[in-house]
């Protein structure tokens, strides 16, 4: 049998890179304390995990590449030296390789977009797949933030993406209010993630031996030219304000009496 | 001040959520001048201008953004667009609702114009200084923002309530006019198309908006089982939510997770049984206005949010609560 012979453009095309920022954050599953002098959350001694949003960012490039439309994934990380550690988890899931961009600096969203930028101009991946939002900050900005400064189109919110490298788009089912709003986008692009998009996996214990001889290669801000800017200041981190000790009830007649009669919600 | 709001319009009128961001503009200071920016094409973009110049103050304006391009609210379109307003008029602030909308093109227009923005901000404490929940409420965090004009935000539209119009004010209605769009079109990207928006399933409320929720833990102990919350949901016209041990456990599907990384919920009434109350789960739901617990386990921490508590078998009490709550009127 004859195997059929691929159009030039997509036999000659060279594969796509997908490009992942990862950030680490205090795991979603810790009690946050935040400091008696309200300058934070006292972060000692707290377990830290990469952000949820970003491991369904890395489990879906992981997918494509795995599908064939993508050949390398890369992972990259900003801020000071412990980002290693969530690089590492990464790499342990999956990706090919990973940067990290080491800075003490208070880092916001416009910032790590900057340096996101100049990472993309070196790099130039196809997709760059980020986080809707981190947990700690909840912002919800950098996505936005980067593909406006590239100058690219957006997919945000996503709980599907479909590639068509031959039509090169990316056709994005969003999450938005009251429903799910389709989008095709022209490569490159970038896309935050929902929660819906996909399960991560977890990284077996082979990978995460095969992990620890990948390489992550070190960057600075310096070295990408960007000047870290600050815009923004933190006054002050407080605690909410508590809820009301409620009410035990001892029947379920006591319970529809109090909702009817006491709270009126029903 | 001078402020520009984004507005979203749906079949002839202004959203709430753009309401709420006007309410938002007006809480930086009582003589705000502001313009509400409306964008669209046809009949529906006239009728949503003439909705909103009736319910704006008279020093304001509502800009009208008239083009086919700008039929659908794609991010890289309003960016720009925001971008090139924003040039033309000054504000020294921009505002939208932290709405889906306000959300995607915010930060964009914001990064376009080299400005941190400062998102789903509860509280204006003064022209520059703000209030916004960090880790999903559970720290608040004070922001002030230092950099050159405008300042840019999106605002939490429960936070900003919008107050009763008064339907004789229409004498001094604010005015409408055009935005010169000339130069506008070799701005746009057209990288990104429009293909369509699916509404969700509306036999059942929408789990982010519904007045009230009703939850299920991993105490539900099966898929099969969780048929009782959904049977309780439907007789109080409640929306579904689930923990993500549940979800984890295959119960439910992922998109009702309620929590930290799932949605953030604050209903009238919250219904949670069998859940025991893990902190990435209270997260998702403690600004509820009426918290009730069910569970056996009386030590469960979702005790300790709750308005209304009772400890005891859910397989008892749900079946009960069923035949005894009144029918959503």
């Amino acid at each position: 049998m004859q195997l059929p012979t691929l159009p030039f453009h997509f036999s000659r095309a060279p594969k796509m890179k997908i490009m992942v920022a990862v950030k680490r954050v205090v795991d979603y599953a810790v009690k946050i304390r935040v400091k008696p002098d309200k300058t934070g959350v006292d972060m000692s001694n707290v377990k830290m995990s990469m952000n949820p949003f970003c491991e369904i960012a890395l489990e879906e490039a992981l997918r494509i590449r795995e599908s064939g439309l993508a050949s390398e994934v890369v992972a990259v990380s900003i801020g000071p030296h412990q980002c290693v550690d969530t690089l590492r988890t990464g790499l342990a899931m999956g990706a090919d390789r990973a940067i990290h961009v080491e800075t003490t600096s208070q880092l916001y969203p416009l910032s790590i977009a900057k340096l996101l930028q100049k990472l993309v101009e070196l790099e130039k991946p196809g997709l760059l797949i980020l986080g809707k939002q981190a947990i700690d900050d909840d912002c919800n900005q950098t996505g936005q933030m980067v593909a406006g400064l590239l100058k690219w189109p957006q997919g945000t919110f996503a709980s599907k993406v479909v590639l068509d490298k031959e039509k090169q788009v990316a056709v994005v089912d969003r999450e938005v209010d009251g429903g799910l709003e389709t989008l095709c986008l022209d490569l490159p692009v970038v896309i935050t993630t929902d929660l819906r998009l996909n399960q991560p996996r977890y990284a077996t214990l082979p990978n995460i031996m095969k992990a620890k001889s990948k390489v992550i290669k070190k960057m600075t801000p310096e070295e990408l030219n960007v000047e870290i800017k600050s815009d923004i200041e933190i006054v002050q981190v407080t605690e909410p304000p508590k809820r009301k000790a409620g009410v035990i009830v001892s029947s379920v007649d006591e319970l529809v009496h109090k909702l009817k009669n006491e709270a009126h919600v029903i | 001040a001078s402020t520009l709001v984004l507005g979203e319009h749906e079949s002839g009128s202004v959203k709430a959520s753009s309401l709420s961001a006007i309410a938002a503009a007006k809480a930086i200071s009582e003589e705000n001048s502001i313009s509400l920016l409306l964008a669209g094409t046809g009949p529906s973009l006239q009728e949503a201008a003439s909705h909103a110049a009736s319910s704006l103050p008279s020093n304001s304006q509502v800009l009208l953004a008239d083009s086919e391009e700008l039929k659908h609210p794609l991010a890289e379109t309003w960016a720009e667009l925001v971008h090139m307003v924003q040039q033309k008029g000054s504000y020294s602030h921009i505002i939208a609702a932290s709405s889906s909308f306000g959300k995607n093109v915010l930060p964009r227009a914001a990064a376009l114009l080299d400005v941190s923005p400062i998102t789903d901000v509860t509280e204006i404490s003064e022209p520059r200084l703000f209030i916004r929940p960090i880790y999903a409420g559970n720290a608040l965090c004070t922001v002030r923002y230092t950099g050159a004009n405008p300042t840019m935000l999106t605002i939490r539209p429960t936070s900003f309530p919008v107050p009763n119009i008064s339907s004789s004010k229409n004498s001094d209605a604010a005015p409408i006019s055009q935005v010169d769009l000339s130069t506008f079109s070799e701005a746009i990207l057209r990288k990104s198309r429009y293909v369509k928006h699916t509404s969700q399933d509306t036999e059942r409320p929408d789990l982010g908006s519904a007045k009230v929720v009703v939850t299920g833990g991993r105490g539900l102990k099966s898929a099969d089982n969780f048929k009782l919350i959904e049977k309780l949901a439907e007789k109080l016209g409640a929306a579904v939510g689930a923990t993500r041990a549940a979800v984890d456990a295959g119960f439910v599907p992922n998109e009702l997770q309620v929590g930290q990384t799932g949605k953030i919920v604050a209903p009238d009434l919250y219904m949670a049984f069998g859940v025991s109350g893990a902190i990435q789960h209270l997260a998702g739901m403690k600004d509820s206005k009426v918290i009730v617990a069910v569970n056996k386990d009386a030590d469960a921490s979702i005790f300790q949010v709750a308005d209304y508590g009772l400890v005891g078998d859910l397989f008892e009490v749900l079946p009960e609560l069923i035949e005894k709550l009144p029918e959503k009127k």
